[in-house]
Order: C-alpha cells, then structure tokens, then sequence
C-alpha cells in the first residue's frame, strides 16, 4: 500500500497525528503491536500538573518555569500557541465527549484514593468532580467493583490540600447482581450501556444524596452512551454527577480510544493492529518504504512521512538492557537523555523523578529524530509522545499533554513545515 | 519455541489493556480475564495440576494478543493451559465430536437432506442438546450435498497462467462450496490457474477445544499436501481467515510445531483479501467492478485481525462503484468457532455478539460481509442478515458466474439456516 503518512503506535500521541493528517485529507496508516496507554489513562489531558513538588494552576504561565529549568523537554520543541491549538483542536474533535479546560488554568479532579489531580482538560463526565471551588460531596461506591473504596477516598479528600473547603462522605452501594463476585469496570459499563443499572442506582439514591451534594461515582458509566447515562442520573436526581477515575482499565480512556478511532475509520484512515514495523528503506536521507511484520508474512508499505509514536520504556518503544544500553525498538534511533556511565540512573523513591525516564529520541523543531550532531536523521521522519526525550511524565502530570501538543505537532511539520520550526519554538 | 511462548509472561506489565477487550469476561464473570487467567495464573500451572478451570470459558478468539502492546501470547499461553486441562479431565465426546469438522462433513454431506432436516429440527436438536451438550439454538450451516472437491474436480482454468494454490478449508468444502467457485472463478478473472490440492481439516477446531495431539495430524497431514506447492514458490491463498491464522501462526505458536513442511507452507500463506489487496498494490488486480448499489456493513473476524494485516478487505470493496461500506466497530461476534456451539456457552456467546447484531441492524441492511465462516452463521443467526464473505460482493461487482446459480445462492446459508432452524 502507498500512504502519505505511516503512523507507528496507536496510543494518544499517534492517534492524534492520524486524525489531524487525516482530515486534512492526507492517506494515513497506523501501524501498531497493540493497542497504546489510552485504556490505562484516567482520559484527561495533563499539560503540566506539578513543577517539582508544587502543584500548577495555569499550565500556560508554568510551561515558561519548566522550559528555562529543563531545555531539552519535549514542550521546548512546539510553540505555545500549538500547544493552545492542540487542546482547542482536542475538544473540538472530541466534541461527543464534551472536553472542556484550557490552557490558562488546570482543573482538580480527584482520584480514586481522594487526591486533587491537576488536568488542563476532562470530558464531560469528569467535569462535574472539579474541587477548585470546594463544596459537597457524596462519593458512592459499587460493591463487588473492587477499584473504587468511596471511604477512603472521601477520608484522603477530607485531609487534601485544596483551594477551598471540602466536605466528603461516602456511601456503598449494592447493584443487583445474579451471583455474588467480583464486577469488572466493563460488566458494570455494559450494564450501565443497557439503561438497566441506571434505573437501579436512581432508585438506590433516592432520598439519600443531600442538597447541594454532588454525586461522584466509579468511572464505569458506559462505553457507548455514558454522556446520555450521565445526562439521566444528573436530572432524575437532580444533582451534580460526574466520575472518578481509577485503576485500569480505564473506561473513559476506552471511550476516548473508541472515539478517536471511530472518527479516523470514518475519514478514511486505516489501522493496523498486531503488526510491527521491522524496517524501513531509505535512499538519500528519505524514509521511502516501511518493512511491516504480520502473523507470517513482512509487507512493505510506500510512504511520503513517517510519524513514531511507538511509547517510551512502558510501550515498549525503548528497551533497557541488562548493562544499562538504552534502545529505540523501531529504526534503532540514537537515544539521549541517558546518563552517563557513573551517573546516578535511579534515585531511590520509586515515584520520585527518576533520571533515567528522561532517556528518549531527541528532535529537532520539526520533531524529527536527531543524531548526535543535532542533524535529523531522517528528513521525513518524525517523532511524538512519550517516545520523545526530557520529560518525567508521572511526576510533572504531562504525557498525555505531550502526546496531544507533539502529536498535532508533528501532523503540522508534515503539512506545513515551513509554518513551524525554530522561530516559533519557545525553547 | 514452547518456552518462548510461555515465557512472553514476563513481558506483561499487568497493564490491563486485554482484560479492557476481552469481549467474554465483559459479559460474564465467569470467565476473569485473560490476564488473570493468563500471564498470573501461568505461574501456578507450573507443576501438578491446573489451579482452576476459568480458563475453560476463554473463547479462544485471540483479541488479547492482538491488542497486548507488550508482545505477550496471552490468547496461545490460554489455549495451552485449557489443553492442559482437558489432559487432566479428559475432553468431554462433544468436545471430540464438534472439533472434527471433515468427519462430520464426511458422514453428513452423503445424507445432507436428512442431516440438514435433523440439524434444523427442533426436536432433534433438543435432544442432541440434551444428550451431547450442543445448544438447541447454536447456529448450524447446512450441509452441500456435494462438496467443493467434488464440484472442482472437472474445473479446468488456463493451463499457461501463473499458479495459485487454493486452500479452502472446511466450511468451503462441505457447507459452502459456491463461495469456492466465487473465489477460483475471481482468481481466474485476474489471470490466474488456481490449483485446487486434496486437502482436509487444518486442526484448528481440535487445538480450540484442547486436543493438541489430534490437531497435529491434522497439521502434519494438510501440510504435507501444501508444502510441495509452497515450495515451487507457489502462493496459497485462504478464503477461511481463522484456518489461514493456524498454518501462518497458530500451529506453531499453540501446537510447539517447528516441522519443515509446515515453515515452508507459513511463508506462503496468504489470506484471499491479503492477497488480492497484494494484487492492487502491484497494479496486478482487474478493477473492471460493475456497480453494487448496497450498502454493506463490515465486520473483521477476530481471527482476520490475528494476521496483522490491516483489513485489506475493506480497501478492495472501496474499488467497487456505489458500494458503501460499513466497518463495524465491534471485536467479536462471540462464536469463537465451537465455543458458542456449546450449550453451557451459548448465552454467553450471544451476549458477546449483542452489540454487533444491534449494530448491523441500526444500518438497516439485509446483508453483511465477514471473512470467517463460523462468524458468518452466527452473525446470520444473531441478527437476522444475510452473511457474505467480501469476495462475494467483488465476485459479484465482476459480473462473474460460477457453475451454479449465483443468485440463488445470495448469502442463503444464514437466511435458510434461520427459517429452517
């Protein structure tokens, strides 16, 4: 097959660079093992949550601070009004799931465990969660759904640091069920899908969410129609009612997969799943065919640009050896962000910001891949999300802020490098 | 190879991303996962005996290694643990009986209209239901009367074109020979001479249902055929997606099988839309389509989507005029070959399958396209369509004839199943 754009990885970053090229009526292709980190994300976009341990309210005027701290993080690499575009592009294409934020403030939605997690955006059904102008609320727990403890959570809520005060407390419900067990996040979204949990948790709650309460619940609403689910329980109570994410899978990050991809098949994108790309041929600095490997057989597939957004050391885009070599799986790109021999490459706090997980590909302003003298390695080849070198993602809350704004990055060196490029980076 | 299988276990990250598509453990809890059941419960299934028998409820539908971004052969570590288990326990005679396809064939197809009266019957089938273990409403396909080799026997193509081999497989051989002749009579429309080998089951049912021993013969004997073909450098081309997967892969990653006959036959394994699409690419394919008002929702099997491939099918019928394609969203239509044959597992399939029938019904269709053929008659049995495989649709959009009645054929084996059943 001949395309303008192969995309390799299916996670955030390369789903957004597919949808962008795709409806601006380019031919793209993903290419991917497996399905990326979407199922495992709560679904929010995190631009920048925490600069070292202080929690960020405007991501916008944060980003200045942690560029001059950190100059090679993946964000010195777009400008700040693609980086704008990107999360206004993002809500406007995932209007269905009704994203809303930006990048002037973060909002605070609480976790599972009842901490404030700073979000640039959430969908809808997390919206309602927002603890920025504190208040009351009611969290209600399913039994049998064993990732969701409304107690704790509303215990931890009651002791967190927030900008206004909080009132929580909890309730555990017990949803009809034909035997006793365990309940997975997909039974009770399916469940919820079917309308016939929904008619159940409005009779369970009656009389029992008190005025001015808000109702937050595990993230298990539905897959297909959770916005209507939502819409249902918030009139027939009468209150607020939003979600809580937690441990995956992730339900909303299903939701947002589904999306995503429901909108690429229908503009013409092609995905192929299950297959690693073992290769490419080149002549003249110029990726021109891609090697693809399926169940028996490699195929090779023609192209104009090449997007990698295969993951970090999570997804498997990089590998770590046993002595410490640091490897891009894909087209064996240099790594950087290595320390060096001697170097300390963990810190001893398994959440704390570990050096080694700033080890990535290094691009230059058109996000491509570059050797050790700063010169791409390829001219049509580019690089997005988490396999990008600089970042610590679970300490700063960036990665899916990175896969979006470097995703509709790359999309945009495609399609207009000239647009881009070094005068419009803030680095 | 057996222990590198096993030992993908390692890879897992417990991310979760199988158990968010597992379409069984969505339905019911008695299946857990397949990464509980799998990668974690591996571990205790080293020495003595299986620590549960969960695994039994895995459909063996394989989207777990299919989504697995870590490379783990969770859907291959299952099969073998539930191999495992019916090594122990002894596999129940249904077991036996529904993974032998060309037997059943072999003994139905001489007295079709009696079989196809008793595979329809109500009665009967409450009876079988009762005494073997098949649900009474578990779709079955008809039986042909006179198989596919059979039919093919007298077929002469152009004896100086390139050679294809074609494996047709089972479903083709005795329940729906004319799709066989739809796929040699588009060959031949893009020049091709199709050999047709002497072939029987591929061993796939009897892997799916734990009898690895009896799978390998079968292997080694459909093999044996195909591999002098494959090594004359010859394509072989599959229309049956899931039969194609166990000779690409399946029989070496489940079955441990390494055999030379085999590793030659893998390499030239093609599924039938793969190798079309292969055509198109090469500028090879006859895109002299007729147009083909219909609009037709598409469903890619589980076992399709094994092959990594993409789904080449989807690209091929955007070649024909005014055919409007519908890619279904939805992973598994729940059959998984035998599994939604079996009566403690029927209503689970059908729940599986709920959210694909629903949807091929919202497009107001009679008629859907799907490359498996089990898939097909439940899909024709779940949501009330005719159920096509796409070379169908393109043999039609040609304007091609085979030696029967094309029309009367019209996707029939899932309407007639349905008014009969």
């Amino acid at each position: 097959m001949s395309y303008d754009t192969l995309v390799v990885g299916a996670g955030l970053a390369g789903l957004t660079t597919a949808l962008r090229l795709t409806e601006q009526g380019q031919k793209v292709v993903i290419v991917a093992r497996g399905v990326g980190a979407t199922h495992l994300a709560p679904a929010t976009v995190d631009v920048l949550g925490y600069l070292g341990e202080e929690r960020v309210d405007s991501p916008a005027s944060a980003l200045t601070t942690l560029l001059a701290d950190v100059p090679g993080h993946p964000y010195g690499r777009v400008s700040r009004q693609q980086i704008g575009a990107s999360l206004e592009w993002f809500c406007r294409r995932l209007e269905r799931l009704g994203y809303a934020g930006g990048l002037d403030h973060n909002g605070l939605f609480p976790t599972a465990i009842g901490v404030a997690r700073p979000s640039a955006l959430a969908p809808r059904t997390m919206l309602g969660g927002d603890l920025r102008d504190g208040g009351r609320f009611l969290f209600v727990g399913l039994r049998g759904f064993k990732d969701f403890h409304p107690s704790l959570l509303a215990d931890n809520l009651a002791h967190a640091r927030l900008p206004a005060p909080v009132m929580a407390r909890a309730l555990e419900l017990e949803p009809p069920a034909e035997r006793r067990g365990d309940l997975s996040g997909r039974l009770l979204a399916r469940r919820f899908d079917s309308g016939e949990l929904t008619d159940w948790l409005v009779r369970a709650l009656q009389g029992r969410v008190e005025a001015e309460e808000r109702v937050g619940l595990p993230p298990v609403l539905g897959l297909r129609r959770a916005d209507e689910t939502l819409a249902d329980l918030e009139n027939r109570l009468e209150r607020h009612v939003f979600e809580v994410p937690t441990l995956p899978p992730s339900i909303p990050g299903m939701r947002l997969y589904d999306t995503l991809t429901a909108a690429l098949r229908k503009a013409g994108a092609r995905l192929v799943i299950n297959a690693a790309v073992v290769g490419a041929q080149a002549h003249d600095g110029q990726i021109e065919s891609v090697q693809v490997a399926s169940a028996a057989t490699t195929m090779s597939y023609r192209t104009h640009s090449v997007v990698l957004a295969s993951g970090g050391f999570a997804s498997g885009g990089l590998t770590l050896d046993s002595r410490g070599a640091a490897r891009e799986t894909v087209f064996d790109l240099p790594v950087a962000g290595v320390p060096e021999d001697g170097a300390t490459r963990f810190v001893a706090g398994y959440f704390d910001a570990q050096p080694l997980s700033r080890a990535g590909v290094a691009v230059d302003d058109l996000l491509r891949p570059t050797d050790r003298d700063g010169c791409p390695v390829y001219r049509n080849l580019h690089a997005a999300g988490a396999i990008l070198a600089g970042a610590v993602p679970w300490k700063e809350k960036s990665g899916t802020g990175i896969s979006v704004a470097t995703g509709y990055a790359a999309a945009d060196a495609i399609l207009a490098p000239s647009a881009v490029g070094v005068s419009g980076s803030i680095g | 190879m057996s222990d590198l299988i096993r030992a993908s276990l390692d890879h897992c990250v417990k991310c979760t991303i199988c158990e968010s598509f597992c379409p069984v453990s969505q339905v019911t809890p008695l299946f857990p996962g397949p990464k509980y059941a799998g990668p974690q419960a591996e571990r205790y299934r080293g020495i003595g005996v299986s620590p549960d028998s969960s695994i039994d409820y895995c459909s063996g539908c394989g989207i777990c290694t299919t989504v697995c971004p870590q490379d783990v052969k969770i859907a291959e570590i299952n099969s073998r643990a539930r191999a495992k288990l019916w090594e122990e326990r002894g596999i129940p005679l249904r077991n036996q009986l529904i993974a032998r396809p060309s037997v059943l064939g072999r003994l139905g197809n001489p007295v079709a209209p009696l079989a196809n009266w008793a595979l329809h019957n109500r009665a009967v089938r409450s009876l079988v239901q009762s005494v073997i273990g098949v649900h009474r409403d578990a779709p079955m396909p008809r039986f042909a009367g006179r198989t596919f080799q059979k039919r093919s026997r007298t077929h002469a193509g152009a004896a100086d074109a390139p050679a294809v081999v074609y494996f047709h497989g089972c479903g083709t051989n005795f329940y729906e020979p004319i799709l066989g002749e739809m796929v040699v009579a588009v060959l031949e429309h893009n020049g091709f001479r199709v050999i047709i080998p002497r072939q029987d089951c591929c061993g796939l049912p009897l892997q799916s249902n734990g009898n690895f021993p009896a799978a390998r013969s079968y292997v080694r004997r459909l093999v044996a055929n195909l591999a002098p073909y494959a090594r004359q450098g010859l394509p072989i081309v599959a229309n049956s997606t899931s039969c194609g997967l166990m000779l690409k892969r399946e029989a070496h990653e489940i079955l441990g099988m390494d055999d030379e006959d085999l590793k030659a036959v893998s390499g030239s394994m093609f599924d039938l839309m793969e190798f079309l699409l292969g055509l198109h690419d090469r500028g090879e394919l006859r895109t002299d389509f007729g147009s083909l008002p219909l609009t037709v929702p598409y469903h890619a099997p589980c076992q399709q989507r094994g092959h990594g491939i993409g789904k080449p099918a989807l690209d091929l019928l955007a070649l024909v005029p005014d055919l409007d394609t519908i890619e279904l969203e939805v992973d598994c239509c729940g059959i998984a070959g035998t599994y939604g044959l079996k009566k403690e597992k029927y209503e689970i399939s059908m729940a599986v399958g709920k959210r694909l029938f629903d949807d091929i019904r919202a497009t107001g269709s009679d008629i859907a396209a799907c490359d498996s053929e089990t898939c097909r008659w439940q899909i024709a049995h779940g949501a009330d369509v005719s159920a096509v495989h796409p070379v169908e649709l393109l043999h039609r959009a040609y304007g091609l004839d085979t030696n029967g009645s094309r029309r009367a054929h019209a996707g029939a084996a899932g309407r007639r199943e349905r008014s009969g059943s």
